[in-house]
């Protein structure tokens, strides 16, 4: 089995090398270094220590037949039957991974009556998507959704499942993964596949600071989440290909010991996720009476107003609007920030986005690393023009 | 009714502020002050409330390192009766799966219990999945998202779970694992009068010994099938224009460009 070993003899500075550990997992106890329970086996005191300091003892580990493992899988994201759209955009992804080894696109779609939406999905080229149709299955319920994809995966043994990462999808591939004792890496930003089938899995960590690659080499399958707008849609093909087949239930555990009582729709709200253009505020806009400005250009561009975390604490917005980390991830086609300094956490929800302008008095601001298009200016002087400029073409 | 509450917390680091050295690839974290989790509070007033209703116990649970006792004692002077930590060397590089099965198997050692209670999500992990995982593990109903808890009953808790378009209305059968939404309680703050009343309470420690599963490939980095391969900084697009100019004609070229790109 594998483990850390720290060869003090050969550390000079220890203090120095205890700093290599962005964990803290490397501690001075009586003048030896020693690795504590915090070690997340990173082994970056392998790669940056003196040469031989830390050393990773490679044990016996359990082999698995990765070739009997076949096919790239796609969870059907939905709520009552209605699919969320990130399941195109992994229909997308699933099948640029499966082309380059060679492996078919897989649906697993749980729910009751959805049939005819199981066949909407073959114009966005799955090979074969697997219903698991009953009125056991209307509700998300944890439980018995949890039972059905066991079912597939023990049936069909794809050798990769991705998931987005939805309230619905959060929860329940956990669940799948930890029945099958296999990994799950949540929130990928980047996919791709070796020839061996394992999927190289790309996430930020430390809250988007920086980027850890995943893999998963001694399980299958190998299970990722990820959002929403992080990867692209396929165009619909007018033609449908594949097909859709229809699961027996005789193995699936339709007990569930939760009872869902109603199912209520939301008040259904303009999503800022959805929006193809984003005028986005910032701590740079003085007072609320202000934002009247940025909504003016959104409502000019037909897009929405978003902002910043400073401004939902200020309470200014619905936390519904903020970008970023702890806020919403967005990817519009055109996105303009004003007084919006950048941090990593805020450019962490929006830095995928097509074209990024930005509108920033301080020609420092780390927005402007990000940005294509930077805008070293006061958004005081500068919007007024642009909308009056908007205007004026508007009216010709 | 009595209600038998465990409610899962995690120490974190106080900051995520970490640069990586484009040169040597090395971190370099912004001190090493950590927290309770922030959203693990919100798990914690959840479990007081209903404890402070229905009666009952409220336990808290961690793995981490031995200063994880500090959170246990925040959760003291916040009201729990009693803490657990599970703190062994061969519990370390443990990923979601093995912490949630570190976690199961010291839940079992907890004693009966009639809800779990988990945050959200952790601020530095920041997966939300060790709580459906746990669930899995111990074989109970888990409900994430919860943003409210509707009523409690002898045999079963209803609650809301926020979907992204819909809010569903679930009655849970105890035993049952509940992830919380932020917002569900506003937590309160620690008290000094319990700190001080609490500063000696024991806190147990559990480790790998004490545990009943013995099999060492289960946990820690032996019993996590994800493997870091590698840790760099993201990238910053590269094709990119700096515009410095009178207002007047940034306003124009910005216009100009708007135009040009068909978003006017
Ligand atoms: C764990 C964690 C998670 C977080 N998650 C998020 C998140 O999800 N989303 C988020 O947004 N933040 C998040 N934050 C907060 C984040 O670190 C920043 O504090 C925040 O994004 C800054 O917002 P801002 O750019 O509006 O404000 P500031 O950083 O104050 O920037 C204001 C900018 O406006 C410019 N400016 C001022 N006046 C003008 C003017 N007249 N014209 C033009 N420019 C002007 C200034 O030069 C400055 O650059 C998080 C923080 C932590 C610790
Ligand atoms: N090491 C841990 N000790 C105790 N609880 C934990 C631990 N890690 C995660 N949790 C719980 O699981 C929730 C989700 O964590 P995560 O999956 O890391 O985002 C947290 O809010 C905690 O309630």
């Amino acid at each position: 089995m594998a483990k850390l070993v720290i060869n003090n003899e050969k550390i000079c500075d220890k203090e120095a090398f205890i700093k290599i550990c962005p964990f803290g997992a490397l501690e001075i106890k009586d003048g030896t270094v020693d690795v504590n329970d915090a070690c997340k086996m990173c082994r970056l005191c392998v790669r940056k220590g003196p040469e031989g300091a830390a050393e990773v003892i490679e044990g016996q580990v359990k082999t698995i037949d990765k070739s009997a493992w076949k096919g790239i899988a796609v969870y059907v994201d939905h709520e009552d039957g209605e699919i969320h759209p990130v399941t195109l955009e992994l229909i997308g992804k699933a099948r640029e991974l499966a082309d380059k080894i060679n492996h078919p696109v897989y649906c697993i779609f749980v729910g009751a009556g959805i049939g005819d939406k199981a066949r909407e999905l073959l114009h966005y080229g799955v090979d074969n998507i697997y219903i698991y149709d009953h009125e056991a299955f209307k509700h998300f319920r944890i439980d018995v959704y949890t039972s059905a994809f066991e079912d597939f995966i023990k049936n069909i043994m794809p050798t990769a499942i991705l998931v987005g990462a939805t309230n619905v999808g959060r929860q329940l591939a956990p669940r799948v993964a930890a029945r099958f004792r296999t990994g799950l890496t949540a929130d990928c930003t980047v996919l791709d596949i070796r020839d061996n089938t394992d999927l190289v899995q790309i996430r930020p960590a430390f809250g988007g600071n920086i980027m850890a690659e995943i893999h998963t080499p001694n399980a299958r399958p190998q299970l990722a989440t990820v959002r929403y707008k992080v990867m692209n849609a396929p165009e619909r093909n007018s033609k449908a290909r594949g097909k859709v087949t229809v699961c027996d239930l005789s193995n699936v555990v339709l007990e569930s010991d939760i009872d869902v009582i109603d199912n209520v729709e939301k008040a259904r709200e303009k999503f800022i996720e959805n929006a193809d253009v984003l005028v986005v505020a910032g701590r740079g806009v003085k007072s609320q009476d202000d934002l009247n400005m940025i909504r003016e250009l959104a409502d000019l561009l037909g897009g929405e107003v978003a902002c910043t975390r400073p401004l939902i604490e200020l309470g200014w917005f619905d936390a519904k609007k903020q970008i970023g980390l702890s806020g919403r991830t967005v990817r519009p086609k055109l996105i303009i920030t004003c007084g919006v300094s950048g941090s990593v956490q805020f450019a962490a929800g929006m830095n995928n986005s097509e074209m990024i302008v930005a509108i920033n008095k301080d020609d420092k601001a780390p927005i402007f690393k990000i940005a294509h298009y930077g805008i070293v200016g006061d958004l005081y002087e500068i919007l007024p023009r642009l909308i009056a400029k908007i205007k004026a073409e508007k009216g010709a | 009714m009595n209600m038998n509450i465990i409610v899962c917390i995690k120490q974190v680091p106080g900051s995520n502020k970490v640069e990586v050295d484009p040169v040597t690839g090395v971190l370099k974290r912004d001190g090493i002050e950590s927290k309770m989790n922030p959203y693990d509070l919100y798990a914690l007033e959840t479990a007081l409330r209903l404890k402070e209703t229905y009666g009952g116990t409220v336990k808290v649970i961690s793995m981490g390192p031995p200063q994880a006792m500090q959170i246990i004692r925040e959760a003291y002077a916040m009201g729990a009766d009693e803490g657990i930590l599970l703190s062994d060397r061969k519990f370390a590089g443990a990923d979601v799966l093995a912490t949630s099965y570190t976690l199961s198997q010291g839940v079992r050692e907890a004693g009966e219990f009639d809800l779990i209670l988990c945050g959200k999500q952790t601020t530095d992990g920041d997966t939300a999945q060790v709580g459906p995982e746990m669930a899995e593990y111990l074989d109970i109903p888990s409900v994430s998202n919860v943003k409210r808890i509707v009523s409690v009953g002898e045999e079963a808790i209803t609650v809301e779970m926020d979907m992204t378009h819909t809010v569903e209305i679930a009655k849970v059968k105890f035993p049952c694992l509940l992830a919380v939404e932020k917002d569900i309680f506003m937590p309160r703050l620690p008290s000094y009068v319990k700190m001080r009343e609490t500063k000696d309470k024991e806190i147990k420690v559990i480790g790998f010994s004490n545990l009943k599963d013995q099999d060492e490939k289960k946990y820690g980095l032996n019993g996590s099938p994800t493997q870091v391969k590698r840790i760099f900084p993201p990238e910053s697009n590269s094709k990119r224009e700096l515009w410095s100019d009178s207002e007047e004609v940034l306003a124009d070229k910005l216009f100009k460009k708007l135009k040009e790109e068909k978003f006017i």
